[in-house]
């Protein structure tokens, strides 16, 4: 079986000493920034890709990937202990997380959720290898005029399922691309929009973008509503889940788990939507709904399940296509660009290394967060308790620092002051930044390959319309966006988000 | 008389139509070429042409449909963390990493409504830079200045 074949070289590749230690590293940053509330995912990876710089390619992506999934973990250990959400995709966590943990149940909480995460995390990596291959090779067959037509679903996907005004994030997705447009064009040598400054002929360096609109912004904004935390600092005990609750969470795992993993694979899928998805389903499925919002178990395993699965196979659109489906993976793609890695299906075939023990190592990372997040609870929780007044001055620090590192080019300091005020005005004005970063990162390799699409067409727009694969990515494309459009799914997105 | 009903649409729809109209005018400096060959302005011109449309929807969105107000403006965290970060961008190479990073937390953390000079949070100031110190420049060896020009 190929499969196995690959999954063992993986294992061969994340099993080193050497990638274990920069997984461990990345999981447990992952669970400290999930468990604090205002820092996201997005700001630490932006922070860390420099130093993954001196890193060989492998450590620096399982590192980075072991912060992402990491991340779900932690958040729902705040959702549960705190009644906040460390992460946006543990927001339905807390709601019976937190009320399993005031009945005296947090320790029963935590590994349910813990487990049905490594469930989960299993599973998807499963999935992960069996499909990856058979994605990737559909890729390989892909012209400029389907890649060209993948870039704007992945793009009008993005916002479909992003949360706020559909009319801003498109104008968001506008102006990232616009963003993306700055700095010497490649064809022509033409510099452009860069205003005669020499430190942004090379384009605008998107960890400036990211740390900028997701770090100082992001502080900016919660500085507005400093409110006081009060976490459950009662022991935490009784870990383990009875046999009475293994049978009520088994289902929810596995269904959370399928479904998080069909979202995930969407393009601006990813974990948020899978878990909200996950909750409504469980809902639903229950023969005692009432017990939903009072402490239902099933509401923790189904979402806890689905969010992890959820991040994991978001990897796959990435990994096989070089297509970032949300933020997080748009930073991924950035980190492979750094090493000199061009995303996209070749990947598979030129690194099967690379490849093979990033997967393997979600695997490996997952179970490390099952041994390690039990009996470290008493250290999240103590980080719980830090006040974001201490905090987050101490991750400014570490943006304006690591923002230096990439180029030593103070230039890069200012332009992440910019955008964080950016970043701030964005916010209040409800326009979602995370598709602006996906349009930058988007936009040159949108432009190259429409205008090869259109070089081989003679300049025949219709290219896009007649070759029918590129033509039914379009397709999808426009029905999604109508489907936004219309009344009753925009007010069923409302109650979606309405907890965001 | 017109009546602004949505904030946040006039809002973020004048951003749009700004920018766009920069690119816009810009990118006509640019060569735009044919569609079969594309010149460096022929992207940038549409997408900002695209952006001055949404630019102009939104806005009027914000005259015809009830929207949301802006409220009040965090301005004291607005100014105080953007002037921390210019503030390490300038003392930097000028002064050095501890000076700089001083400087960072001490007007950032000003921008928070519990600010206090105490003894903890002096403690944390000093224990930062002690890190940053080992951390970044001992340990991971990046080229940061640890004195400036100014004391040389």
């Amino acid at each position: 079986m190929d499969i196995f074949a690959n999954l063992w070289l993986g294992l061969s590749i994340a099993g080193t000493f050497y990638n274990l230690f920069y997984c461990l590293v990345g999981v447990f940053l992952g669970t400290a920034i999930g468990v604090l509330p205002g820092l996201g995912p997005v700001a630490t990876i932006a922070m860390l890709l420099p130093i993954t710089f001196g890193l060989p390619p492998e450590s620096s992506l399982i590192m980075l990937a072991g912060i992402y999934y990491g991340a779900q973990y932690g958040g729902s250990t705040t959702a549960i202990l705190v009644n906040l959400p460390g992460e946006p995709s543990s927001v339905v966590t807390a709601l019976d997380g937190y009320q399993m943990a005031r009945q005296g149940h947090a320790g029963r909480a935590l590994s349910t959720a813990a487990i049905g995460s490594f469930i989960a995390g299993t599973l998807s990596t499963i999935l992960i290898a069996a499909f990856a291959p058979a994605l990737a090779a559909v890729a390989l067959q892909f012209g400029p005029a389907e890649y060209f037509s993948l870039m704007v679903l992945g793009l009008i996907a993005s916002i479909v399922m992003a949360s706020g005004q559909l009319l801003h994030a498109l104008g968001m997705i506008l102006v990232g691309l616009l963003l993306g447009m700055v700095g010497t064009d490649v064809n022509s040598a033409v510099p452009r929009y860069t205003f005669g400054m020499t430190s942004v002929a090379d384009g605008l360096n998107f960890v400036v973008i990211a740390m900028g609109v997701f770090g100082l912004g992001e502080i900016i904004a919660n500085l507005e509503n400093e409110t006081d935390r009060s976490v459950m600092t009662k022991k935490v005990t009784g870990l383990m889940p009875t046999k009475e609750d293994w049978k009520r969470i088994i289902a929810p795992i596995l269904r959370g788990t399928a479904l998080g993993s069909v979202l995930g694979i969407l393009p601006g899928g990813g974990a948020a939507l899978a878990s909200f998805g996950s909750y409504a389903l469980e809902k639903k499925m229950s023969k005692h709904p009432e017990q939903f919002g009072k402490g239902a178990i099933e509401g923790v395993a189904g979402p806890e399940s689905a969010n992890n699965a959820g991040a994991q196979t978001s990897f796959i659109p990435m990994l096989t296509l070089g297509l970032p489906s949300n933020a997080v993976m748009a930073l991924m793609i950035g980190a492979m660009i750094i090493q000199g890695i061009q995303p996209g299906p070749s990947v598979m075939t030129d690194q099967p290394e690379l490849f093979w023990g990033l997967i393997a190592s979600m695997w490996i990372g997952n179970l490390m967060l099952l041994v390690l997040n039990l009996p470290l609870i008493g250290l999240w929780v103590r980080m719980i308790a830090i006040p974001y007044h201490f905090l987050f001055p101490i991750i400014i620090v570490f943006c304006a620092i690591g923002v230096f590192s990439v180029n030593n080019n103070i230039f890069d300091v200012y332009g992440m002051a910019v955008f964080g005020v950016a970043g701030y005005i964005f916010r209040r004005l409800d326009a979602e930044p995370a598709p602006m970063l996906l349009a930058f990162i988007l936009g040159p390799m949108m432009e190259e390959f429409l205008r090869r699409a259109l070089l081989f067409s003679k300049g025949d727009p219709m290219v896009l319309v007649t070759r029918p694969v590129s033509a039914g990515l379009l397709l999808v494309a426009a029905v999604l966006l109508s489907a936004v459009l219309l009344p009753a799914i925009r007010r069923g997105r409302k109650v979606a988000f309405q907890d965001d | 008389m017109i009546r602004i009903r949505g904030e946040k649409d006039l809002g973020i729809g004048a951003i749009y139509l700004a920018l766009g109209l920069v690119g816009f005018i810009v990118a006509r400096s640019y060569s735009f070429g044919t569609a079969g060959r594309m010149g460096p302005g022929y992207f940038p011109t549409i997408i900002s042409a695209l952006l001055i449309i949404f630019g102009l929807v939104t806005i009027a969105k914000g005259f015809v449909r009830d929207g949301e107000r802006i409220g009040t403006i965090n301005w004291k965290g607005l100014t105080l963390v953007t002037l921390s970060v210019c503030a390490f961008g300038f003392l930097l190479e000028t002064a050095g990493l501890a000076v700089a990073l001083t400087a960072l937390i001490l007007i950032s953390a000003a921008g928070s409504e519990r600010f206090r000079l105490e003894m903890k949070p002096l403690i944390g100031l000093v224990a930062i830079n002690i890190f940053c110190l080992a951390v970044f420049v001992g340990g991971l060896g990046l080229p940061l200045p640890i004195v400036g020009e100014w004391f040389k």
